[in-house]
């Protein structure tokens, strides 16, 4: 049987790359984007562990401050999200002008 | 077996990245997004990366889709309405999706290693991931600590109740 090689790993991570993209171009709901923005964040994530096989440890040490970053960011954004939804009554991103002059 | 295992949770992640956009519901978005993290951190068991697989296990699977479905409960967000798409996305977005994909496919076959990552042997104990963290990166460490407690208290702050019209009420 085939062996695994990075490329597997490298299409999968590019694979829900672009489906974060997508996500994060297409649809309206802020709530779904910003877990499109944590698919794109895992899909680096991947890369990372992948490359960490053959370069040494130091991609799981990068992978594991991703994660906390995406903690953080999330936190933000939902509760921005929270006070938006307070003012506005809306999660549709396209009703997002509160800084259009 | 190896190939096996990683065919089947790849499947699985896109699947469930896949389903995640075709959700009309944020929700059932939610739900899918959990998958993924799942089988990501299976993926990551497969490539020996055991420390980092807990971790994605209990941040993202736990903490972080906790406070999505929190929010999306609170909200009480129902079904995204439909828009009518806009000429120039569809001119511009699917030749633009093309290239960054022919992009991507050229980038990966061209550059990428082709070496054979095997099971087993695992170079990832949690051990000398948290001698590396507390020895060679403790200054990231530590500014990653002072930026969660930034977070936490911005988003204290920016899901407080509003200060009513005198001023905090403390």
């Amino acid at each position: 049987m085939a062996p695994i090689t990075t490329l597997h790993y490298l299409v999968v991570a590019a694979a829900l790359f672009i489906l974060g993209v997508i996500g994060v171009l297409t649809r309206r709901n802020v709530v779904i984007i910003l877990m499109s923005i944590e698919l794109i964040l895992n899909a680096v994530n991947l890369n990372l562990v992948a490359f960490s096989r053959m370069w040494g440890l130091h991609g799981q040490v990068f992978a594991i401050f991703v994660i906390t970053d995406a903690a953080a960011e999330a936190a933000v954004g939902l509760g921005i999200l929270i006070a938006f939804f307070r003012n506005k009554e809306t999660v549709n991103m396209d009703e997002v002008d509160l800084l259009k002059w | 077996m190896h190939l096996i295992l990683f065919l089947a949770f790849g499947a699985v992640c896109v699947a469930g990245a896949v389903n995640l956009l075709v959700q009309k519901h944020p929700i059932n978005s939610a739900l899918s997004l959990v998958v993924v993290m799942g089988s990501l951190a299976a993926e990551y068991l497969l490539l020996g990366a055991e420390f980092v697989a807990a971790v994605q296990v209990i941040v993202y699977a736990g903490a972080v889709m906790v406070l999505f479905v929190f929010v999306i409960m609170l909200l009480n967000a129902g079904e995204e309405e439909e828009t009518k798409g806009s000429r120039v996305a569809m001119i511009f977005g699917i030749p633009g999706m093309l290239v960054g994909s022919l992009l991507i496919a050229w980038v990966l076959i061209e550059h990428s290693g082709n070496k054979s990552l095997a099971a087993g042997a695992l170079p990832g104990p949690p051990k000398t991931i948290g001698w590396l963290l507390f020895h060679d990166y403790l200054l990231p460490f530590e500014v990653t600590s002072v930026l969660v407690l930034i977070a936490i208290m911005g988003a204290v702050v920016l899901a407080a109740a509003p200060a009513s019209a005198g001023g905090r009420k403390d």
